[in-house]
C-alpha cells in the first residue's frame, strides 16, 4: 500500500524531479525529512549549550560587546563553588523541592485514591480539582499575591478567623519564616492535581483480578493497600516525583511573582540567582558556568533517579 | 477580460504606490524610548509641537519601570535600531558612553550653541557627563527628578492631633526638618485611627528586584555621612561606605521600616508608595518628584490635603537627596541621527522647556527653574528646587548593574529580612563592590 502510494507520487512528479526522488534511498529520504528538525534542534538547543560551555570559561559580559574576552580557565567554576550565597540559594532550592514534592505526592496520591473509589459525582470533582493546574503561573502568582495581602487578602482573614491573630500580623510574603512556605503552599495548590492525575493513571492500571484474589485470600484493606496498591502504583508515583522535581528545581515564575526572592534572600532559589547574575549583573561568563553546574546537577540526579525507577519497574 | 485585467493591474499599482508614498512620508519618523509613566504622556503631548514644526513624526516605545532597564539595555547591547532617541537612566551613562551606545554630543552642542551652563549643574553631572565632572556630554538633561516626601497636610493640621503630638514630643507637628523628627512623626501616626481607618507612619522604598531599596536607603544614608569612596583616592571604599556614620544611617532606615511602615510593605517602590498614599494608608510618603503632579491632582489626597518636603537633615546637619531623572541621548545605532539631533535642539529651547514643566515634566533648564514665578507655579515647585540643590547619585560606572545588585541584596537582607547587623551589611557591600572594581581592572 505504502509502496503503491510512493510510486503514484513519483509518477505524478515531473520527470527530472521524479528521477531524483527515485534515486534516493529510504534512509536518505528519512534524513531529508528529519534534517530540518535536527538543524533546528542544533541551532536552538545544542549550539547554545556548547556556546554556554565555552562562555563559562571566559569573562564575557553581554553588555560589554566591545570588551576583549579573556579566557579564565576554571576560575568561574571555582568562584561559584566557593560562593556562600550560591550555596544558600542551592539550600533554598533543595528546601523548596523537598517540601513541594513531599506535599504534592502525599496529597496527590490521597486524592487519586479517593477519586479512584468512583463515588457519585467523581468526574465532576476530578474536573474541579484539575482547575488550578490549567491556570497560567503568571495568573496564579498575581492572584495569590493578593490573597496573601495582610490588609485586604482573604488568606490572612481566613487564618485570622481560625487563629484569632490579627490579619495585619499575618504577613506571609514579608515574614522571613513564612515567605518560603507561602511559595510552597501556592506550588502545592497548583501542581498537586498533576501528581494526582499520574497517580490515578497508576491506580487504574492495576488489574481488578489481583484485588479479587486478595479478597479470596481474606487480605484486609490495609494489607491490600500496602501489598498491591502502593507497590503497583509506585513507578507512577516515582515518575510524578521525577517530573515535579525537575520542574521545581528550575522554578522561577512563581517565586519571581510572589516574593522576587525576598524578603532579603530568603526565597532566592537557584534560578533567581542565575537570572540576576545573567540579566541584571550581566556577568555572562559567570552565569554560564552556574547554568552548566545546575544542568550537570539536574542531569546527574535525574539519571540516578531514572535508574532507580527502572529497577522498581523490573521488580 | 482585457479591461478587467487592466483594472486589476491599475488598482494593484495604485495600492502599491500609495503604500510606498506613505512609507516615504514616515521614513523619517523618530522613535523615542522611555519608561511608561506620567511624564512620558506629557512628552507625547509636547512632541506634537516638534512634528508640527519640522514635519518629523514621533513614535514612542514606553516600557514599565520594572522592565525598563532590562528591555532597553538589551536593545542597546544588541545594537538594536528600535530607538533613535532614548531617555536612559542616569546610572547608564558610564556604560552607554564606554560601550558606544550613545552619540557624543559635544560637537553638536558647540555647533548649535547649546551650553551646559544653562542647565542645573547637578543634572548635567548626573545625566550628561561621563567621566563625571569632565566636559564630555552624552545626553541633554531631560527630566529632573529627586527623591522627596509628601505628607498629609490635613492630618497634620488636625487640632487634636497637634495637641497630642506637642504633649508627647514637645514640638509642633509639622513637616520634619530632620530624620529624627521624621521618625517621631511616623511613630506618632503608626496604627492610629483617623476618620475610622487605621493608618500608618510612612511608606518607604523596600523593593528588592530592581533598585528600590538602594534608592531609599541611600536617600537616608547620604545625610548620615555615607560616602561612596575616599575623595582623595577613587575606589577606596573601606571606612567610607562602612563608616560609623553609614552604619547609623542604615540602622535608622531599618528602624524606620520596622516601626512605621504599613503591614506587608516589604517590596515597595514607586507604584506601591503612590498606592499607599493615595489610599490614605500613610501619613508620609517617600517617592520621586515625578509622582507629585499626579498626587496633587488626586481627588482624595491632593489639593489642600497634600504637602511636600525635601529630604530632612541627618544628625550632623548634612542634607542630601537621591537623584533620579534622566537625560535624552541619540542612539549611535540609529539611521536617523540627524533628525534625532534636531529633536534634541528643539527640546533644549527655552519655550519648549517651559511648556514641558507646565505639562508635568520636570525641566532642568536654569531659565525655567530660576524664573521668579517658578516657585509659585506649582505647590511642589519650591520643594523640587530645594531637593535638586542637594542631590547625590549612585555609581554611574559601566558596572553599575552588579554594583546595584550587590547593594540591593545587602540592604534587603539587613533591613527587611533582619539578617546580621548594619555593619555586616556595609562590610559585605565593600567586599562586593571591591570585587566588581577588581574585575573591571580599576583596583
Amino acid at each position: 500500500m505504502l509502496n503503491r502510494t510512493a510510486d503514484s507520487v513519483a509518477r505524478a512528479t515531473p520527470e527530472p524531479l521524479a528521477r531524483r526522488v527515485r534515486g534516493i534511498s529510504d534512509k536518505g529520504l528519512a534524513w531529508l525529512f528529519i534534517s530540518p528538525t535536527i538543524l533546528l534542534l542544533l541551532a536552538i538547543n545544542i549550539f547554545p549549550l556548547f556556546w554556554a560551555i565555552y562562555l563559562s570559561f571566559t569573562n564575557y559580559r553581554a553588555n560589554r560587546p566591545n570588551e576583549v574576552v579573556k579566557n579564565l580557565g576554571l576560575s568561574n567554576y571555582r568562584r561559584i563553588l566557593g560562593d556562600q550565597d550560591i550555596w544558600i540559594a542551592m539550600q533554598t532550592t533543595a528546601h523548596f523541592v523537598f517540601w513541594t514534592i513531599l506535599l504534592q505526592t502525599l496529597i496527590g496520591f490521597t486524592l487519586a485514591w479517593l477519586i479512584d473509589r468512583k463515588f457519585r459525582g467523581h468526574a465532576f470533582w476530578t474536573t474541579i480539582i484539575l482547575v488550578p493546574m490549567m491556570l497560567s503561573p503568571a495568573v496564579v502568582g498575581n492572584f495569590w499575591r493578593f490573597l496573601y495581602e495582610p490588609q485586604i487578602g482573604l488568606f490572612a482573614y481566613a487564618i485570622s478567623f481560625v487563629s484569632g491573630i490579627p490579619p495585619t500580623d499575618i504577613q506571609m510574603l514579608s515574614n522571613v519564616s513564612l515567605a518560603p512556605w507561602s511559595i510552597i503552599i501556592v506550588d502545592t495548590w497548583m501542581w498537586t492535581p498533576y501528581v494526582m492525575l499520574i497517580c490515578l493513571a497508576g491506580l487504574r492500571s492495576i488489574p481488578e483480578y489481583i484485588y479479587e484474589a486478595a479478597e479470596v485470600d481474606r487480605a484486609s484493606n490495609w494489607r491490600q493497600f500496602w501489598s498491591i496498591t502502593l507497590p503497583m502504583a509506585l513507578p507512577f508515583i516515582m515518575l510524578a516525583v521525577l517530573f515535579r522535581g525537575i520542574e521545581n528545581f528550575k522554578m522561577f515564575d512563581m517565586v519571581n511573582l510572589l516574593t522576587g526572592g525576598g524578603p532579603g534572600s530568603t526565597t532566592e532559589v537557584a534560578s533567581i540567582t542565575l537570572k540576576r547574575q545573567a540579566f541584571e549583573s550581566w556577568r555572562t561568563g559567570y552565569s554560564s558556568a552556574f547554568a552548566i553546574i545546575l544542568f550537570v546537577a539536574v542531569f546527574g540526579l535525574a539519571n540516578i533517579y531514572v535508574k532507580a525507577l527502572n529497577k522498581v519497574k523490573q521488580r | 477580460m482585457k479591461s478587467t485585467l487592466k483594472l486589476t493591474l491599475g488598482l494593484a499599482s495604485a495600492m502599491l504606490t500609495s503604500t510606498a508614498v506613505s512609507n516615504v512620508a514616515h521614513a523619517e519618523d523618530l522613535t523615542l524610548c522611555w519608561a511608561a509613566w506620567d511624564p512620558a504622556n506629557a512628552l507625547v503631548e509636547l512632541s506634537k509641537d516638534f512634528t508640527k514644526e519640522t514635519g518629523i513624526g514621533m513614535k514612542f516605545e514606553f516600557v514599565p519601570w520594572t522592565n525598563y532597564a532590562d528591555r532597553f539595555l538589551n536593545e542597546l547591547n544588541s545594537k538594536g535600531k528600535l530607538c533613535d532617541l532614548i531617555i536612559g537612566d542616569s546610572q547608564w551613562i558610564g556604560g552607554a558612553a564606554e560601550n558606544g551606545h550613545y552619540v557624543k554630543l559635544n560637537d553638536f552642542f558647540d555647533k548649535e550653541k547649546i551650553s551646559m551652563d544653562d542647565f542645573v549643574p547637578a543634572t548635567v553631572v548626573g545625566y550628561s557627563e561621563w567621566p563625571k565632572n569632565s566636559p564630555n556630554y552624552w545626553a541633554l538633561p531631560a527630566m529632573g527628578d529627586v527623591v522627596g516626601w509628601t505628607y498629609r497636610k490635613d492630618w497634620f493640621s488636625k487640632p487634636e492631633l497637634q495637641k497630642e503630638f506637642k504633649e508627647k514630643y514637645g514640638w509642633d507637628l509639622a513637616a520634619p526638618t530632620t530624620f529624627d523628627q521624621l521618625k517621631q512623626i511616623a511613630e506618632f501616626f503608626q496604627k492610629r485611627e483617623i476618620d475610622g481607618k487605621t493608618v500608618y507612619g510612612a511608606s518607604i522604598y523596600t523593593e528588592r528586584g530592581s533598585e528600590g531599596i538602594t534608592m531609599g536607603a541611600m536617600d537616608v544614608l547620604y545625610s548620615f555621612g555615607f560616602k561612596y569612596e575616599n575623595p582623595e583616592k577613587p575606589y577606596e571604599m573601606d571606612g567610607f561606605v562602612n563608616s560609623e556614620k553609614s552604619v547609623k544611617g542604615l540602622e535608622f532606615y531599618k528602624a524606620l521600616y520596622d516601626c512605621c511602615t504599613p503591614p506587608g510593605a516589604s517590596n515597595s517602590y514607586m507604584g506601591e508608595g503612590v498606592d499607599a498614599f493615595k489610599s490614605g494608608q500613610v501619613a508620609m510618603h517617600m517617592n520621586f518628584a515625578f509622582t507629585w503632579p499626579g498626587l496633587q491632582k488626586d481627588e482624595n489626597v491632593g489639593g489642600d490635603k497634600i504637602g511636600y518636603f525635601a529630604n530632612p537633615k541627618g544628625p550632623d546637619g548634612d542634607q542630601f537627596a537621591q537623584l533620579g531623572g534622566q537625560g535624552i541621548s541619540v542612539v549611535s545605532y540609529s539611521d536617523k541621527q540627524e533628525s534625532a539631533l534636531k529633536y534634541i535642539k528643539w527640546f533644549a529651547n527655552k519655550d519648549v522647556q517651559a511648556k514641558w514643566w507646565s505639562l508635568g515634566g520636570f525641566s532642568c533648564l536654569n531659565a525655567v527653574v530660576k524664573d521668579p514665578n517658578f516657585p509659585a507655579s506649582q505647590p511642589y515647585a519650591q520643594t523640587f528646587l530645594d531637593s535638586m540643590a542637594i542631590v547625590k547619585d549612585f555609581w554611574a560606572e559601566p558596572s553599575y548593574a552588579p554594583l546595584l545588585q550587590a547593594s540591593q541584596k545587602r540592604f534587603h537582607d539587613y533591613v527587611v529580612a533582619g539578617q546580621g547587623s548594619a555593619k555586616d551589611a556595609l562590610d559585605g557591600l565593600v567586599k562586593d563592590w571591591t570585587q566588581v572594581f577588581q574585575d573591571d581592572g580599576k583596583m
